[in-house]
């Protein structure tokens, strides 16, 4: 806003020039204080935030929308970034972040995988009947939630491939994981058809080691690390999920954890 | 209306306070300060429970071998572990990001901007105001409200919270956001410039409170009515 020069000189003469001014008297001033400072008074309910008890509540609240939020970022077509074999972490630098020290060794023999819950056909699925479906080889981000990633090749069958084989219900809204290790988590069934999302055999082109999670895995690049679970036991494919919702989950990480 | 030294106008009365008139100018909308507020608490948060997060993994580098920059004081951590801290965090995230949202919007739709943000033409003013406060030299003239140095300070901090947000998105969801996460150099580059944007914020912060410290209760007083008593910047 330009201004003359001579009106200049008039403002600088009359410095406090109040004429043109709305006028408050005393007392209208201290209402017009008071009704601004009032108008805060919303910022009041954070205090809840201060009170352990409420607060518990509300960050379990402002996660679990946080993971309402991450499903509607999803979509089934988007797929994870994949890598060339140059850009793959050496097998021995990839992490090791296992639930427990359990060694598979002395069931692999007779290990066979559980299915049950909403199928056509549950029962139990050896390891060369999973093999037998398409193989998906991929070089995919592994990123947990501690904040390190690393980029890793699993090989493995579709878990989509795999509960279409089983006869699945496509109406059912979860897949229960649990594990020889006594290890557990669950899928929302979108993600668990992801095409991605693998039941894993091999990594870095060798069956699983023990501390991989032999003989068989589920391995994803659209969730964090820890929904990765090793050494599987059985699926459950469900509408209703267990109270027991994952080891960490039940803990307080996301149940979705979704990337 | 009045009209500030600079030429941006201002809503102003004129009130009688202990027998004398005197001039009251509105330099904080409402909306300016509930989120002023909001985001201050809110950043509390993020940067204790954020500061817990670190120390999960407090490296840029590999996973293998792990290389830890520091080990963050219990005393400022926030959430008890990392699962707890996690939920804090993705609490408040989304009250820092609507709130700064809205901070923004309401800068750019009602021409408030100019009052906070550096334009170039005020940037051979911030010298003047670094060698008033840091070596006790003459300060110069107040045009408005923000003088320049202030402009950059605060022009800062929306950058920092544009950064913070943008790139906790991408940490939140990288494969979703896979082309924005690549543009931007990676996970790895993300959770660096995440940091940094926290960092940006530590070193803002001090310095704020210190100011609010100096300029007394009057000023102080303004971010809670939003009425600042006879500023000395207007013509």
């Amino acid at each position: 806003m330009s201004m003359s020069l001579g009106r200049r000189l008039i403002f600088q003469v009359n410095k406090m020039n109040t004429d043109n001014l709305p006028k408050l008297d005393e007392k209208g001033l201290r209402r017009m204080k008071r009704r601004e400072w009032m108008k805060l008074l919303p910022l009041a309910a954070m205090g809840a935030f201060a009170v352990p008890s409420v607060n518990e509540k509300l960050i379990k609240r402002g996660l679990a929308f946080s993971d309402f939020a991450a499903e509607k970022f999803f979509s089934r077509q988007r797929l994870a970034p994949v890598f060339s074999d140059r850009e793959v972490t050496a097998f021995e630098k990839f992490p090791i972040n296992s639930y427990s020290d359990y060694d598979p060794e002395a069931e692999l023999e007779n290990w066979k995988l559980i299915v049950e819950g909403m199928v056509a056909r549950p029962g139990e699925y050896s390891l060369a009947q999973i093999k037998a479906l398409p193989k998906q080889v991929q070089n995919v981000k592994h990123i947990c939630v501690e904040g390190w990633n690393v980029i890793g090749n699993f090989s493995g069958v579709r878990l989509a491939d795999f509960l279409q084989f089983v006869g699945a219900d496509p109406q059912a809204k979860f897949v229960e994981m649990s594990c020889m290790d006594d290890y557990f988590t669950s899928y929302d069934l979108a993600s668990a058809l992801h095409p991605q999302t693998l039941l894993c055999y091999e990594m870095y082109g060798q069956p699983l080691t023990k501390d991989h999670g032999a003989p068989l895995r589920i391995h994803t690049p659209v969730k964090l690390g820890y929904k990765s679970a090793k050494h599987l036991f059985s699926l459950r494919v469900t509408n209703v999920l267990r109270s027991e919702k994952g080891f960490w989950e039940d803990q307080g990480y996301s149940w979705y954890g979704g990337v | 209306m009045a009209t500030t030294k600079s030429g941006l106008t201002i809503q102003a009365v004129a009130a009688e306070r202990k027998g004398t008139l005197e001039i009251y100018t509105r330099e904080h909308p409402w909306l300016v300060r509930f989120t002023h507020w909001l985001n201050a608490i809110s950043l509390l948060v993020m940067t204790g429970s954020g500061l817990q997060i670190f120390n999960a993994f407090p490296s840029f580098g590999a996973k293998i071998p792990q290389v830890n920059l520091v080990n963050v004081p219990e005393a400022v951590r926030l959430g008890g572990w990392l699962g707890g801290a996690l939920q804090w965090h993705f609490s408040f995230a989304w009250l820092f990001t609507l709130s700064g949202l809205a901070y923004v919007i309401y800068l750019v739709v009602t021409g408030h901007w100019r009052q906070v943000i550096l334009q170039p033409k005020e940037i051979r003013g911030i010298w003047p105001m670094v060698r008033h406060y840091f070596f006790f030299k003459a300060k110069p003239e107040q045009f408005e409200p923000y003088n320049p140095l202030q402009k950059l300070a605060y022009t800062s901090t929306i950058i920092f919270g544009i950064t913070a947000v943008v790139t906790g998105l991408l940490i939140f969801k990288p494969v979703q956001f896979a082309w924005l996460e690549k543009l931007l150099g990676g996970f790895g580059v993300i959770r660096f410039l995440h940091f940094a944007a926290m960092c940006g914020f530590l070193a803002f912060i001090p310095g704020h409170l210190m100011m609010v410290a100096l300029h007394g209760w009057n000023n102080f007083y303004s971010m809670i009515t939003g009425w600042k008593r006879n500023p000395d910047y207007l013509q």
